[in-house]
Parts: C-alpha cells; structure tokens; sequence
C-alpha cells in the first residue's frame, strides 16, 4: 500500500502558513546559494557555452579573406584591404606550403590576362569565401576595363542587403538557444538531483511531521526554482547584451513568463528521474541522457534549419525547441506575445502531461 | 486524560518483489502513559521502526488503530503534529544551513521563537557550534541537533528512533543525560534502540519485539524480577581454598574454572558478607540477570544486537 499522501497533503496549517512558506523558502534559498555546483551548473555552464558557440560560429565572418599571392598579382592592386590581407611568397610550392598550414585561405598566380586561384583545402569553407571573393574583383576589374572601353554601355550591379538588417549575427540566434538549455539543466538536473537528496536523507519525511504541510514546502522549493531561473535569465541575457553585443527587442520582458513555463515543464522531467534514480551519480547521468539529445534536436547549440530533416522533425517533441524558437521570437525579432502562443500551448500541454506523469508513477513511499 | 499513545493490532505486511512477503508489524499492541518513558527493544530488523513509522502517521498499518493523545494521527493535523516532536534515523536536515538557520527554520514551522530555538540549541550543547555547517557537525552533534529541531517546538510527545546507533560510547552518554533530563521535564518519551543497557538505563517500561512481534513489556526492573535467576559472583584464583568454597556455596550451586570460582546464589548478601569476613575481596565480580538474559529467555534465542 502506498503512503496516504492526498491526506498528507490536506490543508495549511492554521496561522502558521505564510510563516512556514517564508522560513521554508529561505532556507531552501540560502542552500541554492551555498551550494557551488548549483551556480556552476545554472549560470556558469551557459555562459561558457555562449562563449565557445559565439566564437566557434562567430568568428571569421567580417574578416578579410587572407591571400597569398605569387610574384606580382596585378589584379590585387585595386584591392580593398578590408577584404583581402595580402602576403607574398616567392613561388607556387612556398604559397602552397602555406596553404596546408592553415595560414592562408587562398593563393593566386597572375599569369598575363589569367588569374589562377588556389583555395585552400585545410580549411575548405573559408577557401571557398576566398575564391569567391577573388573571382568578385576580377570581375569588378573587368568591368571596370570594359566600362572606360564603351562609355555609356549600361551596367548590372548587386547590392547586398543582409535578411532582418544585417542585425542577425550569430549571438543574435545562439542566445536563445543557449537559454533554453540553461533553463532545461537547471530544472532537470535540480529537480531530480532534490528528489534523490530527499530520498536520502528523509527530509520530506521529517517536515511531514511537523505542523506545516508538505504542500507549502514543495510550493517554497518550487518557487525557489522560479526564482532561480528568473535571475539565471537576467544574468544571460545582460552577460549577452553587454558582452556579446545581443540587441535586446522592446519584448524581452515576455522571456520572464516563458521562461517560468519552460522551469515548470524541465522540473516535470526531472520529477520522473528522480523517481526513477536512486542515487545522485544516476540522477546526473539520467539527467544529461535526457538533455544532451534534447540540446541537439532543440536547434539550442545549432540552427535548426541547417540540421538534417530527421532532427527537425524530433524536435517537434522538444520542450525545447518551443522554449529556443520563442524567445528567439520575442527576444530576437521582437514579435508580440500573440506570435508565439502555439509555443506556449505546446509548452503548457508538455508540462501538465509530464507531470500527470511524475504524479501517478511516483513513490512516494521512497521519500 | 487520554493515555499518550494507544496501538492496538497493528500489522503491516511488505510485498517486495525479490524478498516476497515480509510482515514488519505483526499484531503489535500497546499503551504508553502520559510522562512515561517507553523504549522498544529489538534486533535490527524485529519492526522497531516500522511501528514507530506506523505510530507516528507516516505509514497506514493494514490493519489497526493508533490514538495519539486521543486523537488518529491520519489525516495529517497541524493541531496533533504541534503537540509533537520526532527525530528520525536520517539526520533529516536542510542542505548547506548552520545549525542556528536550521533550528531556526523548524522553530518558524512550529510558530516558536527564535529564541526559543537558541535556548534549544544551548540545552543541547550545540551554542558553541550554532554557525557551524550541519554537514561539518561530528555524528553526535547531529542526533544532538536533531533531537533540539525535534524539541524546539515544545512537544508534549517525542519520539527517537535508535538516536545512539553509530555513535561512540562517550557520545551515546552524553544522549542519555539528555534524554533524562527531557524525560525529566515531564514529556512522554518513545525510544527505539538496539542496546540492552540504554533501554535499562533509561526506560520506564521496555517492550521487547522481535519479527514483527511485541514478546513482553514490562520493566526493566520487572523484567529482571521476574527471570528469578541467581546472582553470579566471580571469586579471582588463589583468594579461597577448596573445602572453604564447599562451604561457601552452602547448597548452591558453584563452578570452578582455573582457580577462579563463580558462585550462583539465589542470596547474595549471605554469601558477599562471609567474602568480606574472609578478605576474599580482590577480583570481585558480581553479575546479576540483565535485560540480555531478559531477551534470550523472552525470545528463546540469544541476543545479536
């Protein structure tokens, strides 16, 4: 037979209910705070994520293709040194020697009216920019020849206008992303490494003795975890602003409400490994099996556009991937709260069904 | 007035599914006074525990009623759950909080006092180590601070559960002075402990269980009483010669082992007295029934702790 605990649960005590909530949430408060891996795992490990994936897919974007060119490239002459760092080298064999150690992006040999480009094959994506960039002025140069030759003679020019104005750099994608994760270890990890604590050391069990409910203390240790997310969003989101150069929309308020759903949904899921896990190595380890995947299919570390279609459509299952795509929206774009209410809706229905779950499948005779 | 706690048949079976059926509480029946001292005694494994669970309102026997004071300890009632004061194995406390945040936080739970809780705190000698880490406090300190979280609220009923195992002999000591002195002060105490001599030193009335099962309650004293068996008294080697022991032991019966005589006497002061007439004091060892032979003659089987 399992504990009675609808009838644990009945009423607040009389009178001492706010009291017991306010003692109860600050000294479940002050141990959040006291215990290091908690601010490790919530606001450490984020940010350090945000650094790595900024620099990762951040780097290399604005910079000028590096050109190694082979005796005199005349071409190279009209050349924008925004566009192009130019070194020299005395022949093809030294240019391409540069070229494998990943010194260079590309080498050009002018050869009269023939210019012959060599990308790199170390680092092929930027060897590719290169050429690109190489057979641009050429072709600026030719014009420029055949314009001076035929006056008058109209001419086909592009202009380059970035989608969302240019302000779409990568940050601008990874922030919400790296957020969403953030948000989905602390709830997970926090709430299934709790569960695992109490099944230890038989906290639940001792509060259920005293006159205060064991619904006001799972409220406290809820709202600390609230609370906690709210500040780890802050911290990202200012880290991001003001480190990172993320523009903040007039909407980033609405990531508070989102945010606090998202916790709700991850403590659910942690709730279940906790009832599964016995001890706290098994929490972690269930913790990240779950995670881990939900990051890769969630487009958190990486666009979900340029994943492959099987990935896109797993993270239809994500948590999330609703989480990412709606603060993307609010915080990134600056869409109105309306835009983003089937990511809501989805994350509401996760929650509640995670934890009707969690609900009928846990022992509560453990704690 | 209600008596303090009323059990009658109790049981409790445990379905597991490599152990199959246990029956931790077997028909388990009791009463405790208002003011009384009530240890249950057992091996590890006899139920203690589980009754006291049971009794307490954190389990539902499958059979049986429990009044506490007077009243069901299910559902969960503030009113009763104020008059008490429990300390569970586990040292139950909140994770990275001094031993003052710690009582200070079971103190708001039960309305007490700040104050109150400091007082608690000196009572059990922890005033020293009040901004110490629960975590860094040695095993005594724990139970110590356990049983002050357990009192803070003013308990009319308190229950410990084997608050000494695991802890050395000087801080077991120290938990019996501290559980007279709270005893003392007119609770109703209800200890659970595998140790013959606690349950001697400190219990009103013991009842013994083993397998699920209260044997006899009774006490210590009582118990003793009623084994009716001899004192032994160990005269050391060389202290007594032969026909003198003849003597001694008049019609009763002796043994010799070594030189080294023990008497059983069903008069021990005759034969102690004639000891100290003869000068055959030195060595002396007089061992009379203790709640070990209480335990092997209640159970049928020899005490393993």
């Amino acid at each position: 037979m399992s504990l009675d605990t609808a009838e644990a649960r009945t009423g607040l005590p009389a009178g001492a209910g706010s009291g017991a909530f306010a003692s109860l949430f600050k000294a479940l408060g002050r141990g959040w705070i006291r215990d290091r891996s908690q601010i490790f795992f919530t606001i450490l490990l984020p940010l350090m994520f945000m650094v790595l994936l900024a620099s990762v897919f951040g780097g290399g974007d604005a910079a000028a293709s590096r050109i190694v060119a082979v005796g005199d490239v005349a071409v190279l002459d009209g050349a924008d040194p925004d566009d192009f760092t130019v070194t020299r080298a005395a022949d093809l064999d030294e240019a391409l020697a540069i070229l494998r150690e990943g010194d260079a992006d590309a080498a050009v040999v002018q050869d009269g009216a023939t210019v012959r480009i060599y990308p790199s094959a170390t680092n092929s994506t930027s060897g590719a920019i290169a050429a690109g960039n190489l057979s641009a002025l050429v072709d600026d140069v030719n014009v420029e020849v055949l314009s001076a030759a035929a006056p008058g003679t109209p001419v086909l020019e592009t202009e380059v206008e970035e989608a969302d104005g240019g302000a779409l750099k990568p940050i601008q994608y990874l922030a919400p992303g790296i957020l969403a994760w953030g948000v989905a270890i602390a709830g997970v990890f926090g709430a299934a490494g709790t569960i695992v604590d109490w099944k230890r050391d038989k906290l639940l069990r001792r509060l259920r003795l005293t006159p205060a409910s064991v619904r006001t203390f799972l409220g406290a240790k809820v709202s600390v975890n609230l609370v906690v997310a709210l500040g780890q969003t802050a911290v990202f989101l200012a880290v991001a602003a003001l480190g990172f150069g993320l523009e903040l929309s007039a909407w980033t308020w609405f990531a508070a409400p989102l945010v606090l759903l998202g916790t709700a949904a991850f403590l659910a899921i942690g709730v279940v490994i906790g009832g599964i896990a016995q001890t706290s190595p098994a929490a972690a380890g269930l913790s990240n099996l779950v995670t881990m995947p939900m990051a890769f299919v969630s487009g958190a570390f990486y666009p979900l556009a340029l994943s492959p279609e099987w990935v896109q459509w797993l993270s239809y299952a994500s948590p999330m991937r609703y989480l990412n795509e709606a603060l993307q929206a609010v915080v990134v774009y600056g869409e109105p709260p309306t835009a983003v209410l089937p990511q809501i809706g989805f994350l509401a229905a996760f929650a509640a069904a995670v934890a009707l779950v969690s609900w009928k499948t846990f022992k509560f005779d453990e704690l | 007035m209600d008596a303090a706690i009323e059990v009658a048949d109790l049981r409790k079976t445990y379905r597991g599914r490599r152990t199959g059926e246990v029956r931790a509480v077997d028909g388990v029946s009791f009463r405790v006074e208002r003011g009384e001292f009530f240890g249950i005694l057992g091996p590890n494994g006899a139920g203690k525990t589980t009754t006291l669970e049971i009794v307490e309102g954190l389990r539902r026997p499958d059979s049986g009623t429990v009044r506490l004071l007077g009243r069901s300890p299910w559902p969960h009632s503030p009113e009763l759950t104020r008059r008490l004061g429990v300390q569970l194995q586990a040292s139950s406390f909140f994770e990275f909080l001094t031993a003052r945040e710690q009582i200070e936080t079971f103190a708001a739970l039960y309305g007490a006092t700040k104050a109150r809780a400091a007082e608690m705190l000196d009572l059990v000698g922890l005033a020293e180590h009040a901004n110490v880490r629960c975590e860094k406090l040695s095993g005594g300190q724990q139970q110590r601070l356990s049983i002050a979280c357990a009192l803070v609220g003013d308990p009319e009923l308190v229950f410990l559960d084997e608050p000494t195992a695991a802890l050395d002999p000087q801080a077991r000591r120290n938990l019996w002075d501290l559980m007279r002195g709270i005893s003392a002060a007119g609770r109703t105490v209800v200890l659970t402990t595998h140790y013959m001599e606690e349950a001697e030193a400190l219990c009103d009335r013991v009842a013994i269980m083993d397998a699920g099962r209260i044997k006899a309650v009774d006490s210590p004293a009582g118990f003793i009483r009623s084994l009716d068996a001899p004192t032994r008294v160990t005269v050391a080697a060389g202290q007594l010669a032969d026909e003198r022991v003849k003597e001694l032991a008049a019609d009763e019966a002796f043994a010799v082992d070594d030189g080294t005589v023990v008497f059983e006497t069903r008069d021990p002061r005759r034969l102690l007295t004639a000891l100290a007439v003869d000068g055959a004091m030195d060595g002396l060892a007089v061992r009379t029934a203790n709640l070990e032979d209480v335990f092997l003659h209640v159970t049928g089987r020899e005490w393993r702790g």
